[in-house]
C-alpha cells in the first residue's frame, strides 16, 4: 500500500459518531441489536439510538457490574448487546464481570470502551483508560479490537456483532484522521499494512496509527524505510505480520495510548522474544499516573507523537547500524 | 458438553405430569423423595471428591428440588430451547446440589456425578454453561448470577416471550453490592417475570451473617427496593411451590427462604464450621444412614 492511496489525513474525526451511525444502521436491519449503558447515553453518543429505538436502549444507571451482567443475560436471551461505558469504568469496575459473565460464558456481546486512553485528559488518571488493553488482553476468549479511524470503527462494530463470542471494542474519542485505505479487509487477528519499508517496522493501534504514518514520512526523508502496520487486533495478535517484521526489518517500534505493561507492545514483545528476537521500543505510558493536561498535551508529554515514534526508530537504527538483519 | 439421560428425563416428565394432574399429596411425596436422593448424592460426591461446600448444598437442596421438580418450564432433552424458563444458581459454590438436581432430572447421566471435581471433568467446582446442560451462566464469584438473571428477564420482556427467570442467591452473597444494583434495575424495568430466591441459612463462610455484616431486616430491604417479598420455610416444598407462583402485581418477587445450613444431617446442621468441611468416612456413613430414613 503506497502513501498515494492513503485517505485524506488533514481532517480529523471523533470515532464515536461512526460507532453510533453503524449501530443505528445495524439496529434497523436486525432487531436483536440492543445498547446497554451506564447512564452514558450522551458520552456513548447513543442519544439518536434512543430516539429511534427507545426500548432497545437499556440504561442500568451508574452501575457497571450490573451493566455487564445484564448484557450477558440479554445475550443468553438471544440479543446482541452493545454494552457501552467510558473505558476506565467498564474495564476497571467490571473486570470480573467481563471475565466471568462475558468471556468465560463465551457469550456474543460487544463491550464498548468509550473515550479510552487519555481522552479525558484534564479529568485526570481516574478517568483515563490506559490499563484496559493489559487487563482485557489477559482474559481468555476475549477479542480485543482497537479501531484507528471512523472507517475501521464502522467495520469493527459490524464485525463484532457477527461473532460467536465477546469482543472488547475500544472506541477513540480523541479526534483522528482517516488512515484506512478503501477496501482494506477487517478480519479476525489481521493487521493492515499502510506503508512498505525494510528498515524499521512501526506497529500502532488507535490514535497512534496516524502518528506512525507521520513518523514514517519524516524518516523516509532521512532515508529510513518504515513499514507501518495498523495492528487493529491486540488479541488475537497478527503473529504472522509480527514475525515477518522481525525477519525482514531491523527493529520494531510499538505505539499505543496505553500502559506499556501488558498491551500491544507486550504482546508483540512476547512473540518476538520467543521466536525471532529483534530490538524493540515499546511506546506508551510507563507505569505512571498522568499529570494534569489535555489529551493532546499528555500525548506530547509521554512522547506518543510522530517525533517520539521517529526518535525511537532512529535509536533502533543506531543499535543495528549495518542493516545486517537476517534474510533481508 | 454433557448430554441428556433419556431415562432420567422420563422420570422428570412423569414427576411434572403429576403436578399438572393436580395430585398435590403424591407430588409432595415425590419432591421429598427427590430431595433425599439429591442430598445423598451430594454427600457421596463430596466424599468422592474430598472437596465441596456441604453446608450450603444441603440448605439449598429443597429450593432446587422444588424448582426443577415442580416449577421450571424446562426440558432436559432440549436444554437450550429458546423459550425455556431461565434458572441461575448465583451461589455457584453449591454446584454439587445443582449437579445432583440436574442429574436426577435427566439433564445428564447420574454416573457423571462420580466425576465431580475430578481432573478434566465437566463438573467443575463451580458450574460452567459451556459444559453442563441446564446451566445458564457461569457463577462462582458472588454477586454475578443475579445481574445476569435480570438481563434474562429483560430479554424476555423485550422479545415478548413468556418465559420466567429464577435466580437462587445465598444470603451472605447479598453483601455484594452488584446484587443491589441488579435489584434496582429489575424494579425499574418492572420485571414481573423475575423471581429471586434467597437461601437464608444465616451462616456465611466464617460466622453468622448477622455477626459479619447484618442483612436484617431482609424482607424489608427487598420491599424498599420495589420488590414483592415473600417469606417461607425453605425446606417445605408446599410453601415453596406456593411462594414461587408468579406475581400479580407486576413487581419482581423475592422469596426469602428460611433454611438451615447442613439440613438433613444433624451433626452438620447450623454449624459454621461445615461451610466447606469434608466429612470423614464415619461421618459419611452416619450422614447416609440419616438420609435413608
Amino acid at each position: 500500500m503506497t502513501a498515494e492511496l492513503m485517505p485524506d489525513t488533514t481532517r480529523t474525526y471523533d470515532c464515536r459518531q461512526a460507532f453510533a451511525d453503524e449501530l443505528i444502521a445495524m439496529a434497523a436491519e436486525d432487531e436483536r441489536i440492543v445498547a446497554v449503558c451506564n447512564d452514558s447515553v450522551g458520552s456513548s453518543n447513543l442519544v439518536r439510538f434512543r430516539e429511534l429505538y427507545p426500548e432497545r436502549l437499556i440504561n442500568v444507571g451508574i452501575a457497571e457490574q450490573d451493566l455487564v451482567g445484564v448484557g450477558a443475560g440479554l445475550a443468553i436471551g438471544g440479543f446482541i448487546p452493545f454494552v457501552s461505558a467510558a473505558g476506565p469504568f467498564l474495564t476497571g469496575r467490571a473486570t470480573e464481570q467481563i471475565k466471568t459473565d462475558a468471556a468465560y460464558n463465551g457469550l456474543p456481546m460487544v463491550l464498548c470502551g468509550q473515550s479510552p486512553g487519555m481522552a479525558y485528559g484534564e479529568l485526570g488518571p481516574t478517568h483515563h483508560s490506559i490499563e484496559d488493553l493489559a487487563w482485557m488482553r489477559a482474559i481468555a476468549d476475549l477479542t480485543v479490537v482497537v479501531p484507528a479511524d471512523p472507517a475501521q470503527t464502522r467495520a469493527a462494530v459490524r464485525w463484532a456483532a457477527a461473532q460467536d463470542g465477546p469482543t472488547y471494542l475500544r472506541i477513540p474519542r480523541f479526534k483522528v484522521p482517516s488512515v484506512t485505505p478503501d477496501g482494506a479487509p477487517f478480519e479476525l487477528g489481521r493487521s493492515v499494512q499502510l506503508t512498505d519499508g525494510s528498515d524499521i517496522t512501526v506497529m500502532a493501534v488507535g490514535t497512534m496509527v496516524s502518528r506512525a504514518l507521520a513518523a514514517a514520512e519524516t524518516l523516509r526523508a532521512e532515508g529510513i524505510g518504515v513499514r507501518v502496520l495498523n495492528m487493529t487486533f491486540v488479541e488475537p495478535l497478527d503473529v504472522e505480520a509480527v514475525l515477518r517484521a522481525a525477519r525482514e526489518t531491523r527493529g520494531i517500534v510499538t505505539a499505543e495510548e496505553a500502559t506499556t505493561t501488558g498491551g500491544l507492545g507486550a504482546a508483540v514483545a512476547g512473540v518476538v522474544a520467543q521466536n525471532h528476537p529483534v530490538p524493540m521500543r515499546i511506546l506508551g505510558v510507563n507505569r505512571e499516573f498522568a499529570p494534569t493536561g489535555s489529551a493532546a498535551f499528555l500525548l506530547e508529554h509521554f512522547g506518543l507523537t510522530a517525533d517520539g515514534i521517529a526518535a525511537a526508530a532512529r535509536e533502533l537504527m543506531a543499535m543495528n547500524p549495518g542493516g545486517a538483519h537476517e534474510h533481508g | 458438553m454433557l448430554s441428556t439421560d433419556p431415562e432420567g428425563a422420563a422420570r422428570f416428565r412423569a414427576r411434572r405430569r403429576r403436578v399438572a394432574e393436580d395430585d398435590p399429596v403424591g407430588h409432595l411425596d415425590d419432591l421429598r423423595r427427590l430431595s433425599t436422593d439429591v442430598r445423598r448424592s451430594i454427600v457421596q460426591m463430596i466424599d468422592h471428591a474430598q472437596l465441596g461446600h456441604i453446608g450450603g448444598d444441603l440448605s439449598v437442596t429443597d429450593i432446587l428440588v422444588t424448582l426443577f421438580g415442580g416449577v421450571l418450564d424446562v426440558d432436559p432433552e432440549y436444554p437450550r430451547r429458546p423459550d425455556r424458563d431461565r434458572f441461575i444458581l448465583s451461589k455457584g459454590h453449591c454446584s454439587a446440589a445443582l449437579y445432583a438436581t440436574l442429574a436426577h432430572s435427566g439433564f445428564f447421566p447420574l454416573s457423571e456425578l462420580d466425576t465431580f471435581m475430578a481432573p478434566l471433568s465437566p463438573l467443575n467446582g463451580h458450574p460452567n454453561r459451556r459444559k453442563v446442560p441446564g446451566v445458564e451462566t457461569n457463577t462462582g464469584p458472588l454477586g454475578h448470577g443475579f445481574p445476569v438473571g435480570v438481563g434474562c428477564a429483560l430479554a424476555a420482556k423485550l422479545s415478548g416471550s413468556s418465559y420466567r427467570t429464577y435466580v437462587v442467591l445465598g444470603d451472605g452473597e447479598l453483601q455484594e453490592g452488584s446484587n443491589w444494583e441488579a435489584a434496582m434495575t429489575a424494579a425499574h424495568y418492572s420485571l414481573g417475570s423475575l423471581t429471586a430466591i434467597v437461601d437464608r441459612n444465616r451462616l456465611q463462610q466464617g460466622a453468622r451473617t448477622e455477626d459479619t455484616k447484618r442483612l436484617e431486616p431482609l424482607a424489608d430491604k427487598w420491599t424498599s427496593f420495589g420488590w414483592e417479598a415473600r417469606e417461607v420455610d425453605g425446606h417445605d416444598h408446599a410453601q415453596l411451590l406456593s411462594a414461587l407462583r408468579p406475581s400479580t402485581t407486576g413487581k419482581p418477587v423475592a422469596v426469602v427462604a428460611r433454611t438451615i445450613k447442613g439440613k438433613g444431617v444433624s451433626f452438620i446442621e447450623d454449624r459454621v464450621e461445615w461451610h466447606h468441611k469434608v466429612p470423614d468416612a464415619a461421618q459419611v456413613h452416619a450422614a447416609l444412614e440419616e438420609l435413608s430414613r
